[in-house]
């Protein structure tokens, strides 16, 4: 299919961003000048020397000093200099940048919801322990679990919970174990967190096909294996089909499986972890269930398990009663806190939200809709831009440079750089570790046809470029608000805030 | 049913055959049968946005206590501040909020830049010359101030103050079961750190509330020299919006500033996301937690902004690396350089000011009531505890009858331990923020006095 098979509906995703340095908010400060307003309230002013001891007291802190209105130009000119979701597509590879229903930001706006404090009694909060209460529900009924708990900020925050409860399970059986096996493609975050979680990495190597390797997988377990951790689909984006064999060669020494939940929106309403055969699950709802990015946070990372870890899960969790009302409970041999309140509650709404917009019907049909155009593109492109393994993929598809780079010594990372010229964002690069010059492209499911021929289409100029001009990729991208900046100097020569800065 | 999905039926059968596939099932051919869910998932039929928004208005009024309901008098770590329209309009612009991080720094200069601005504001406010740009929670800044500090010295022991928040020493304990931390908690005596009470041999952080969580402001000199002593890091967990009176955590002597950063323009939220502050010492950059913006230049010699010191993360050092952070609060960071623009270097010395003020007009007229007593005699800043002559949250329960949130009872922060105070089911933490107004305070202490009477 091409965009004139398609007729209709341009698209469009070449943002006009602004090219200016912009001042730091301390450069336009003038002493003296504020913006602040406060309520008036009649407090006698009493001198702080008189409520404090000397001791104690401090300078004030040098703030920029600005106008609201200075605030405004400044804050809006940097928005002008940063590529987002609503500006264009966003095809960056494992972290599914779709599309965030603005409805949402409404329903986590309502006083009712974002003017509660923490600390109120489960008295008068009744309404967000029902909400918690019918996430976990339904976080459970899509990962197949039977209970979760909420509080993990993000899917790293996840993980360390998860590596816990595997601990805690193993101890309360008297079983010291030493070991976690992770695939070779995983994300970073895996083995920093086993570390955390007080094991020790063992890797399991990928087989030709970018499958965890059954032969290498039964050399690596033992009995003092915990548990693997695995991401399915993995990180190359594909599905692990000998899931089930895996499940039990580790079940059989004893060992938990570990699902890494940061692709469950390629298989949400097609197939359950639970039925995989794992035992503890996280979700990225920032990525699943579509809650904005934020720039790099907030997300959340609930972690949701099987039966014989509820005991463990972390407290307090909100509870249904048989009176109709709502409790905060914790578990018997609970592992205890892993967040300062209750998790990142308005995002945990959000995704809510979104799951109950969608159905279940909705929610199989984002799965159907990411693998669609993830395999389309990855078809489309496969003349320039080969897949890594020639197979089908799910939600995303890893691409390689490879050809580019023996051909004309263009590499993955001026693709990604001169497709920001062409209006849209990078894939991931270098990213899983085993392919080389990879380039991961996760188009997803809110993206239309035209839009996909228009990345493609992208690719093709930049592959013509790669032959006539390869030096303007290694120059690329030029339109952007900034060019190629010099990461080494940045921390060569540390400058990190503005009293580091030696400003002219 | 109600999607974002924009294919046609038209179109889908195109791509589909481009494919050489019949249907979207197709797709998952490869997956084994026995595993693919059969009847789809239990979660209910989709609806529209506007039926789901009602569904959301009946949780919203099911929550009594919300900061227009009732007038807000609870802190504990979480406040009721003003965020004026022009922060909210502001940090809700979807440039920002539709984002991710900022890995192509040529199109994401808008996101650095305000973080390097947080940056700078943080390191001001900690007088601590590195900060990071953000962690999740007060709580995740502690944990990994005590991972930093047990890197640095190489030992596994830290000394903390009962004075710390005690969810944030509760979520330290369990992360401590994976590094195999020991953490040895000091009680408080009169709100305030019974320091001659622990042995610091090898510890490798000695961890003080600056204020604490009975808003006592202690002497932090003591922790220091006590650190200093047995050659650990000083830790101060200290509040944004105090720390705009009070003496800065670098200026104390602290290594490591770690704070909660609600107060800097997030709502109460009921709890997140929030947003955890951490600054450090020059001396710990190389083993500092999550992400950093540095500033550079780009190919044209022009000022850009990218994300430094890459090699400590763990998408690169993996099992070594010292903390798993990979998505942080960015959004919430870039709310707090926008709300610390907005107050500027005169407001936050008044917000910080003017609940100084509350409280101790306040508290001075409430300790007068029968009944109520002050939990210690020591200096306090914008946060007092109180102990009453009944349970804190039965008292809790009443206010709200007549439209107090009256504070934070102690037992439901800590159960029935006592390291922060002698039956905490009797004390009760009260805050007072720049919202409060001199009518609102003699409410209270009217209210209370009937309570506490009746």
């Amino acid at each position: 299919m091409t965009h004139e098979a398609s007729p209709g509906g341009r698209a469009a995703s070449a943002p006009l961003m602004g090219r200016e340095v912009e001042p730091t908010l301390f450069e336009l400060s003038v002493p003296g000048r504020t913006a602040y307003q406060l309520r008036t309230t009649g407090v006698p002013a009493v001198p702080l020397e008189d409520l404090l001891p000397a001791e104690h007291l401090g300078e004030e802190v040098a703030l920029p000093e600005v106008s609201e209105r200075d605030l405004v130009g400044h804050v809006t000119r940097l928005t002008h200099r940063q590529f987002s979701v609503d500006l264009g597509a966003y095809p960056l590879g494992s972290c599914t940048m779709k599309y965030n229903p603005k409805f949402a930001d409404e329903i986590v706006a309502n006083p009712g919801l974002s003017g509660v404090h923490p600390g109120a009694p489960a008295s008068m909060t009744q309404g967000w322990l029902e909400l918690l209460v019918t996430l976990e529900e339904r976080l459970c009924a899509i990962t197949g679990m039977v209970a979760a708990t909420v509080q993990p900020a993000a899917g790293a925050a996840g993980e360390l919970t998860g590596l816990l409860l595997m601990r805690a399970y193993h101890r309360a059986r008297g079983d010291v174990r030493r070991r976690v096996l992770i695939p070779d493609s995983a994300h970073g975050t895996n083995p920093a967190s086993v570390t955390l979680g007080g094991y020790e990495v063992t890797t399991v190597a990928s087989n030709e096909r970018g499958l965890v390797d059954l032969d290498a997988l039964h050399a690596a377990l033992g009995p003092d294996v915990a548990g693997i951790m695995l991401t399915n689909p993995n990180t190359v984006g594909l599905f692990e089909e000998e899931i089930r064999e895996i499940a039990e060669a580790v079940h059989g020494v004893g060992g938990l499986l570990y699902y890494d939940g940061a692709n469950l929106n390629a298989i949400v309403g097609v197939v359950r972890p639970g039925d995989m055969g794992f035992d503890i699950v996280h979700m990225n709802l920032h990525k699943t269930f579509a809650t904005p990015h934020g720039g790099g946070g907030p997300g959340a990372g609930p972690v949701a398990v099987s039966s014989r870890l509820v005991d463990f899960l972390p407290g307090p969790r909100a509870v249904a009663q048989s009176d109709g009302t709502y409790a905060w409970a914790t578990p018997a041999h609970s592992i205890g806190r892993v967040h300062g309140w209750h998790g990142n509650a308005l995002v945990l709404a959000r995704a809510l939200a979104y799951i109950e917009v969608h159905g279940a019907e909705g929610l199989t049909r984002v799965a159907q809709h990411a693998v669609l155009n993830a395999n389309w593109l990855r078809r489309r492109v496969a003349d320039i831009l080969p897949a890594a393994y020639a197979r089908p993929c799910m939600h995303e598809c890893v691409l390689t440079a490879t050809p580019l780079k023996r051909a004309y010594g263009v590499r993955g990372l001026d693709v990604a750089k001169a497709l920001l010229e062409e209006g849209f964002h990078s894939p991931t690069v270098y990213f899983p570790l085993i392919v080389d010059e990879a380039l991961m492209f996760e188009p997803t499911e809110t993206e239309s046809p035209q839009t996909l021929e228009a990345l493609a289409r992208a690719l093709e100029r930049i592959a013509q470029r790669a032959v006539v001009d390869p030096e303007s990729l290694h120059r690329a991208p030029q339109s952007t608000p900034v060019s190629r900046v010099d990461e080494a100097l940045a921390a060569r020569h540390l400058v990190t805030t503005e009293d580091a800065a030696s400003r002219q | 049913m109600a999607d974002y999905i924009p294919h046609t039926d038209v179109e889908v059968a195109a791509m589909l055959d481009f494919l050489g596939l019949e249907s979207l099932e197709d797709l998952f051919a490869h997956i084994p049968a026995a595993l693919r869910l059969s009847g789809g998932l239990d979660v209910g039929e989709g609806r529209s946005e506007p039926d789901v928004t009602a569904q959301f208005a009946h949780y919203g009024a099911a929550n009594r206590a919300t900061t227009t309901t009732l007038t807000c008098f609870a802190g504990a770590g979480a406040y009721d501040h003003e965020v004026p329209a022009v922060v909210r309009a502001l940090a809700s612009r979807s440039e920002f909020v539709t984002a991710y991080t900022p890995y192509q720094p040529e199109v994401a200069q808008g996101v650095l830049q305000a973080l390097f601005e947080y940056q700078s504001m943080v390191s001001r406010l900690s007088g601590l010359p590195i900060a990071n740009a953000s962690l999740y929670d007060g709580a995740a800044a502690l944990v990994e101030s005590l991972n930093l500090a047990s890197a640095a010295t190489r030992r596994g022991r830290v000394v903390i103050s009962a004075g710390v928040h005690p969810h944030w020493r509760a979520v330290a304990r369990t992360f401590a079961q994976g590094t195999g931390h020991e953490i040895v908690e000091v009680p408080l005596d009169n709100g305030v750190t019974a320091w001659s009470r622990v042995d610091a041999t090898d510890a490798a952080a000695v961890v003080v509330a600056y204020p604490n969580v009975l808003g006592v402001v202690e002497d932090v000199g003591v922790a220091r020299d006590l650190a200093r002593a047995h050659g650990a890091l000083l830790v101060v967990a200290g509040d944004p919006v105090s720390a705009g009176v009070l003496r800065s955590a670098g200026s104390w002597g602290a290594d490591v500033f770690v704070g909660e950063g609600q107060a800097l323009g997030t709502a109460l939220s009921f709890g997140g996301p929030y947003l955890g502050l951490f600054a450090c010492t020059v001396d710990q950059v190389r083993r500092l937690p999550g992400r950093i913006v540095g500033e550079s230049v780009d190919a044209e010699g022009r000022r850009a902004f990218v994300t430094t010191l890459r090699a400590r993360e763990q998408d690169i050092r993996r099992e070594r690396a010292t903390s798993n952070v990979c998505t942080n609060q960015t959004l919430m960071a870039v709310t707090a350089a926008v709300q610390m623009g907005w107050l500027g270097r005169a407001g936050l010395r008044e917000v910080a000011t003017r609940g100084v003020r509350g409280a101790h007009y306040l508290h001075d007229a409430l300790v007068r009531l029968d009944g109520v007593s002050a939990v210690s005699d020591q200096p306090f800043a914008r946060e007092f505890a109180l102990r009453l002559a009944r349970p804190a949250a039965g008292v809790v329960e009443a206010m709200a009858e007549r439209g107090f949130l009256a504070g934070v009872a102690l037992d439901s922060l800590t159960g029935p331990d006592e390291s922060v105070a002698t039956h905490p089911e009797d004390v009760l933490v009260v805050a007072v923020t720049e919202r409060r107004t001199r009518d609102e305070l003699d409410a209270y202490v009217a209210a209370l006095g009937e309570e506490v009477a009746s």
